[in-house]
């Protein structure tokens, strides 16, 4: 190489250098500024002093409950419509173009839009609705958690749908072939053949969904996190403290900014941790299934 | 239909040439004929790649479909068990009758029909799990719970297909972690253990080295006398030792079929002639 | 198969083409139920004594919490409009450059920690980026050029230009994959240079994909909320200038509306906005989609 050559590959490598650099000058300040926080305190005990002492136990909890009712919303559904089109949708209909460009279409909606929509047709219209018909007083016609989790599980549905499909369109034809010569029916085939082999596949939409469910902060600000929580939610119906929210109110409501500083730090390294570990584990699982399929 | 089949001479519910045709089925079987095919077109669009054929299929023989790549014994053979129907845009003209029944109808059980027609393909495709799992998926699939059964058809079929003796101590270890030979005498297994009538081979033979193949063919000729077996093959060799009939496909026509002797020795058309001798495929 | 069984498969088989068909639902609903709430600009008399249509666009001053508030859109337009642009510039070249590396000039190893890497980046939640740009980035960018303001489009736009970076990377790593090896050697045999080669042809080719990433990177960046709520100081000033505080479409929303009155003129307003922030990045997105599907088709023709 030499020349222009040679300038371009620099120039483009620069690039590439470039990201890496502010990716490791955040993962830095981050956990250098976090780390002195962490303490089995801070992960066990409830905010205390409005929020200037004490742990972060609840935001932990309101967080994983969060993405478990989300999970459960969601992985049915995703998956149900992965298999859908990968195995049924015929090819090159209107329909399944449409259907395509919806979920490609839901995933560019912005996440701020999806917590109005939360506000718009989960509280004020479905669960006015429940309360009416189950002659409730405001059970679900407010914010909860399982209004959060359910527009979660919306934004995280284009995910979910996707990497189903592709995981289950990456099982090999022969198995299909196999299971119909012995007489299977398609349901089984899908059910007994298919979806054992696309197992890490789902999982790895799974796991982007949950860390991607753990740190989108705008969808549930209105949807049923709460600023602060003397106890701890217990029932879907109630309000929950969340690690991504508890980052935005330590950083901008706190009533003393410097003592709450660490705290603050010590959230947001706990938050990049857990979406760094689970998608750490989404792209290993994701580059050993791309070995497996030699693709 | 079955109870059709069993006594129409006292029915008066049937058409003439209904009742025709039961009295030809009848006398197919009395001839130990299991498949007859009957005009049977297929074309994929509007391109045909099977122009009217006839033939019949005997029971308890080994049947081989030869010809050049792309003559359509693949698809052929496919038809036995519906498997064209995989493909989109096939359509189909005429019968093939299994045991007296027209399998090419719109509402035929395709579960059943695979059932009784099973299938190896070219190349062996053993499922991601456990040799055991693999023989016992089709009895699984049918709801078949009964452990105790279960074990036996799975030894019972492996031993069929001489693969007991290697595999019977491994049943747990991944049916990846066998060899090619291995496992296509696992799919054999595999397709054994639901009983089927008629076993399809596309070609199974194609991916093994020679030992590999030999042992299929020894194997081939010992479940002769339970099963009947229809074999694709490129391999006119491999023709001329496993089948005792053949049957020579030329651009979708079927352009010959006898004994496999004849077929070899004294082919009457002069293509048969020409491909055996090797001047074309 | 017997007839209860065909009975469950056909309701299962139902069940999944029904979960397929929730997006396209989905996506109605969404419009339908964010309108509703907006729609009392339009339909409510009392609504529409403190705000019209003309307020909303002509009119230059965003102070909805007043004893007159005034709902001018202007000046929220002006800095998602700043923001984005700030965050595409930042992002685009660095994006596509690290595209282009890896495409053609990075050895298969680095290649193969390039993307995760990028992934990783990926993961980053953005209430952590916008922190990150909150604490860090906006006093080390107020050291280097002295702004008055500490909280400002620049510092704002650059957090949101890395968190768009994946998007146009990963797009544009596609497209420039998607390139059939044969143009490449054909460039080769007559004799071009590398760079000739990623210039006059695989670039070229693999432009609608570019162009289709710098679209959804751009849709994001409009709909991101998080980091400009953190980063961008968060002032609804009617000004280009990228060195004074700005206030987002969304940034507006998510701090708004957990103190507005349900059903008041604001809350009517909000939902506007976000209907607004719906159709624009639909619109972008439904660019960008039907540009890469065209690509696809076009390619797979040539390949």
């Amino acid at each position: 190489m030499k020349g222009w050559d040679k300038f371009f590959a620099l120039a483009s490598g620069l690039c590439v250098l470039i990201i890496f650099a502010f990716l490791f000058w955040i993962i830095f300040i981050i956990a250098r500024n976090g780390a002195g926080t962490i303490s089995w305190e801070f992960f066990t005990a409830a905010p205390v002093e409005g929020m200037t002492e004490g742990g972060i136990f609840p935001a932990i909890y309101g967080t994983v409950f969060l993405v478990l009712v989300m999970t459960v919303f969601l992985m049915p559904f995703g998956v149900m419509a992965g298999i859908y089109l990968a195995e049924y949708a015929p090819q090159n209909s209107r329909l399944t173009q449409a259907i395509r460009l919806a979920v490609n279409n839901l995933a560019g909606v912005p996440s701020i839009v999806f917590g109005l929509f939360g506000v718009g047709f989960f509280i004020q219209y479905a669960g006015r609705g429940l309360d009416r018909t189950l002659g409730l007083e405001t059970v679900f016609s407010q914010p909860c958690l399982l209004w959060a989790a359910a527009t979660l599980a919306i934004l995280n549905l284009p995910v979910v749908i996707k990497t189903s499909e592709e995981a289950i369109k990456a099982v090999p034809l022969e198995h299909r072939e196999a299971a119909f010569a012995l007489g299977a029916t398609k349901l089984k085939m899908i059910v007994r053949v298919v979806l054992p082999q696309a197992f890490s596949g789902i999982l790895t939409g799974a796991i982007l969904s949950v860390s991607r469910g753990a740190g989108e902060v705008a969808p549930i600000l209105f949807t049923g996190a709460a600023y602060y929580l003397p106890y701890i939610p217990k029932l879907p119906t109630d309000q929950f403290m969340e690690l991504g929210y508890h980052i935005f109110v330590l950083s901008t409501q706190s009533p003393d900014v410097d003592k709450t500083q660490p705290l603050l730090y010590g959230t947001i390294l706990v938050l990049l941790l857990l979406t760094l570990a689970l998608n750490t584990f989404a792209i290993g699982l994701r580059v050993r299934m791309r070995r497996k399929y030699g693709r | 239909m079955e109870d059709k089949g069993i006594n129409p001479w006292v029915s008066t519910e049937y058409s003439q040439p209904e009742y025709v045709r039961m009295i030809e089925n009848i006398h197919a079987l009395n001839e130990n004929l299991i498949v007859r095919v009957e005009d049977f077109s297929l074309f994929y669009g509007d391109k045909p790649a099977l122009k009217r054929i006839n033939l019949s299929i005997k029971k308890n023989r080994v049947t081989a479909i030869i010809g050049p790549s792309g003559c359509g014994k693949s698809t052929l053979l496919r038809a036995f068990n519906r498997m064209n129907d995989l493909i989109p845009n096939v359509r189909i003209e005429g019968r093939i009758l299994i045991d007296g029944e027209d399998i090419c109808k719109k509402d035929t059980d395709l579960v059943a029909l695979r059932r009784k027609v099973g299938m190896v393909f070219q190349k062996p495709n053993p499922f991601p799990m456990s040799i055991y799992e693999n023989v016992a998926f089709g009895l699984k699939i049918a709801g078949e719970k009964d452990r105790a059964r279960l074990d036996q058809l799975v030894e019972k079929s492996l031993r069929q297909a001489a693969l007991w003796d290697e595999a019977g101590d491994i049943l747990d270890r991944s049916a990846l972690t066998l060899s090619g030979g291995q496992q296509q005498r696992l799919c054999l297994a595999r397709a054994l253990v639901i009983e089927p009538e008629i076993i399809l081979m596309d070609e199974p033979a194609s991916a093994l080295d020679p030992i590999s193949t030999a042992k299929l063919e020894a194997l081939i000729y010992s479940l002769k006398k339970d099963y009947t077996i229809v074999i694709v093959t490129h391999n006119m060799q491999q023709a001329a030792r496993v089948a005792d009939y053949t049957a020579f496909l030329l651009l979708g026509e079927l352009v010959e079929y006898d004994e496999t002797r004849k077929i070899f020795t004294n082919p009457t058309d002069k293509r048969t002639e020409d491909y055996i001798t090797g001047r074309f495929g | 198969m017997k007839r209860g069984e065909r009975i469950t498969n056909s309701i299962l088989e139902g069940g999944l083409k029904l979960s397929a068909l929730l997006a396209i639902f989905l996506i109605f609903l969404i419009f339908i139920f964010i309108f509703k709430e907006a729609l009392p600009i339009f339909t409510n008399p009392g609504v529409r004594s403190e705000v019209d249509l003309r307020d909303l666009f002509a009119s230059s001053v965003w102070q909805p919490v007043s004893d007159h508030p005034r709902f001018s859109l202007l000046p929220l337009f002006l800095g998602t409009l700043k923001l984005s642009l700030i965050a595409i510039l930042f992002a685009t070249p660095l994006a596509l450059g690290a595209a282009i590396f890896t495409a053609e000039f990075a050895p298969r190893a680095l290649k193969e920690t390039i993307k995760p890497g990028i992934e990783i980046l990926a993961g980053i939640p953005s209430v952590v980026m916008g922190a990150f740009a909150l604490l860090t980035l906006a006093s080390v960018l107020q050291g280097i050029f002295g702004w008055t303001m500490r909280l400002n489009a620049v510092n704002a736009g650059i957090a949101l230009g890395l968190a768009i970076v994946p998007t146009i990377y990963s797009v544009a790593d596609d497209a420039l994959r998607a390139v059939p090896g044969s143009f490449r050697e054909a460039a080769y045999a007559l004799g071009s240079r590398r760079n000739q080669a990623i210039f006059r042809v695989i670039i070229p080719v693999a432009l609608p994909g570019i162009f289709a990433g710098f679209m959804l990177g751009l849709g994001r960046a409009i709909g991101e909320t998080m980091i400009v709520l953190l980063a961008s100081g968060n002032a609804a000033i009617l000004s280009l200038d990228p060195a004074l505080s700005t206030r987002s479409f969304s940034a507006t929303i998510a701090a708004e509306l957990g103190e507005v009155v349900f059903g008041s003129t604001h809350y009517a307003v909000l939902f506007f906005i976000g209907a607004l922030l719906f159709v624009i990045t639909f619109i972008i997105n439904l660019i960008a989609n039907l540009v890469v599907e065209r690509f696809k088709v076009r390619l797979a023709g040539v390949a």
